[in-house]
């Protein structure tokens, strides 16, 4: 078959829901695929599900994302791959056969959970050295919250030869994730890497949604799309060589343009050459591009060397905590205000003895983002104070919101400031990469019927 | 002529844990090698120095007018533990658009939004 339709139903758990509709109900789609999981998903999820036994541990927006696109899907018959799975991949599809039969599907439509990435009890004998800083892993003994493989395409492409109409998963590379049904319709070998290549990196094209069609890109004057509130989420016409137009439901706003596709192709990749996933290592520096029609991309040349022995794993550890917190300041002077109140917060740490790896009191609005890089003089109508700290103990961290207290009533003129109305702490779950031998994780594949 | 790279490149920046890839693409062609010898690792570092504490590494994919730089501690110690308000380094791309590049006159017209003042406006 040529013309694989696959489309995307979004980038990140918090992505937009209603461009995942409109994709079910005008793609015109053989596939609709979800991308939801950050690096920092599974050991948030994990913490969560410690504290809260009641949380089912997969995407907190399943339930929004499947009645929106179930009936168009259901219509057309397009399949669902989702790893909306999280750290409970079979929670989340028995919950899809909830929405499926909800949604009237013929009976005995196979929903498929796809696990096993999750390695937490055992990654310490089987991880190499960690990538960061080359230390042996098990100098993270005692504080791992989770640890996790990113698996590659070859457990969903089992689950659809069996059957299945949705394949939800855990932790799987987020190009697999849309290669996947390249590899199940063409047939391709997973050791084909002449195809796997152009595939994967079609998936990764997709895999930021917006990305590619006008979004993370305006830049007024520079770089306009038409319409940028209504932007949808990027389609592929795959061909059973991997090559691809890229383009997206028409009247929508945004745009598929040269510029935006080069942008994404090389969107948190290294080295262009050699963009290693767990299916394939990707080369991009052969790919071509050429506009074949408004907003049709086609993307072709893509290439690919044999995948490697070794799968990535993510190590989730506790490393403690964040304080912040923020006031402001306006009108002339502002800023000689925000630099005594700098000053005080200084000398008030030091009196209550606050016990910090680094603190950070940055004026928004002068140099809070680009840091010493940003010009001095330009005097400010308005900035705000934003001070953090690093610290081990929450109790440490619970300081700075309690300083940035004082600042209300004992602190500098004219200094605005919010009632407290969040938690000025958040625990830091910090990430760690390595390698581990691809037969060490094996998936498991569960069947569930509507 | 001396510009600001924004009228020459367009730029995106991607995280990986406490590395960032900004990715530096021209707007035509032949703005490219222009590009490609002024903005040379070692002047995309010592722009970035502050910011980007580790090694910079530059690929370059020249039939697609890309260079793609690797900064290597340039997230404050990585994603989770940045203290940063853009830990991402989402907006990190950015500041490289006001890197000064020396481009021939005559490719002004290939410029990107490029409006001299008249003072700056050759008689």
């Amino acid at each position: 078959m040529t013309g694989l339709r696959i489309g995307s139903g979004s980038a990140w758990w918090g992505d937009r829901l209603e461009p995942a509709r409109r994709n079910a109900e005008e793609g015109d789609l053989d596939y609709l695929c979800f991308e939801t999981m950050a690096e920092a998903t599974v050991s948030a999820a994990q913490v969560r599900k410690r504290r809260d036994p009641s949380f089912p541990g997969y995407d907190t927006y399943l339930d929004d994302r499947m009645q929106r696109v179930l009936p168009g899907c259901l219509r057309r018959g397009t399949k669902i791959i989702s790893n909306q799975g999280w750290i409970n991949p079979e929670g989340a599809a028995e919950r899809m056969v909830h929405w499926l039969r909800a949604c009237g599907a013929p009976k005995g439509t196979v929903v498929a959970a796809v696990s096993g990435s999750l390695i937490t009890d055992r990654v310490l004998d089987i991880a190499g050295p960690l990538m960061e800083d080359g230390r042996p892993a098990a100098s993270l003994a005692g504080s791992i919250v989770s640890a996790e493989a990113y698996m590659g395409a070859e457990p969903i492409v089992r689950a659809l030869r069996e059957g299945a109409a949705i394949v939800v998963t855990g932790r799987v590379a987020d190009p697999s994730l849309f290669m996947a049904p390249m590899m199940h319709e063409f047939g391709w070998d997973p050791l084909d890497h002449g195809r796997l290549g152009p595939g994967n990196g079609i998936g990764h094209v997709l895999e930021c949604g917006a990305q590619v069609t006008g979004g993370y890109f305006c830049d007024p004057g520079f770089k306009d799309v038409p319409e940028p509130w209504d932007l949808a989420f990027p389609i592929a016409e795959v061909e059973s060589d991997g090559s691809a137009v890229i383009t997206k439901v028409v009247g929508s706003g945004g745009a598929v343009t040269l510029r935006t596709l080069k942008e994404q192709l090389f969107y948190e990749v290294h080295d262009p050459g050699r963009y290693i996933t767990p299916d394939v290592v990707v080369d991009f520096t052969t790919t071509q591009l050429e506009e074949v029609g408004p907003d049709r991309l086609r993307v072709s040349g893509i290439s690919g060397q044999p995948r490697t022995p070794t799968l990535k794993v993510s190590i989730a550890c506790q490393e403690g905590h964040i304080g912040e917190d923020m006031f402001f300041y306006a009108g002339p002077g502002a800023l000689r205000r925000a630099e005594l109140a700098k000053r005080i917060l200084e000398e008030r740490f030091r009196i209550v003895g606050l016990d910090a790896e680094e603190v950070r009191i940055d004026f928004v609005g002068v140099n809070a983002i680009h840091g010493g890089l940003s010009p001095a003089g330009a005097e400010p109508y308005e900035v705000a104070v934003r001070v953090a700290a690093r610290t081990r103990t929450r109790e440490e961290a619970l300081k700075v919101g309690r300083e940035v207290d004082g600042m209300a009533v004992s602190g500098v003129g004219m200094t605005g400031k919010r009632v407290p109305h969040q938690d000025r702490t958040r625990e830091i779950i910090g990430v760690w990469s390595s390698l581990v031998p691809r037969e060490a994780v094996t998936p498991v594949i569960t069947y569930y019927e509507a | 002529m001396r510009l600001p790279l924004q009228h020459v490149a367009h730029v995106r920046s991607g995280d990986k844990g406490n590395t960032s890839n900004v990715t530096v693409i021209a707007y035509e062609p032949d703005l490219y090698p222009y590009l490609k010898d002024q903005l040379t690792a070692e002047a995309f570092r010592a722009f970035y120095a502050g910011m980007v504490t580790g090694p910079v590494t530059r690929y370059a994919v020249d039939h697609l007018g890309v260079l793609n730089f690797v900064a290597e501690g340039a997230l404050g110690g990585g994603v989770s533990r940045s203290l940063c308000l853009d830990n991402y380094g989402k907006a990190l791309s950015a500041a490289v658009l006001g890197f000064m590049l020396d481009i021939p006159d005559r490719l002004a017209n290939r410029l990107r939004n490029y409006h001299p003042a008249p003072e700056e406006t050759p008689a």
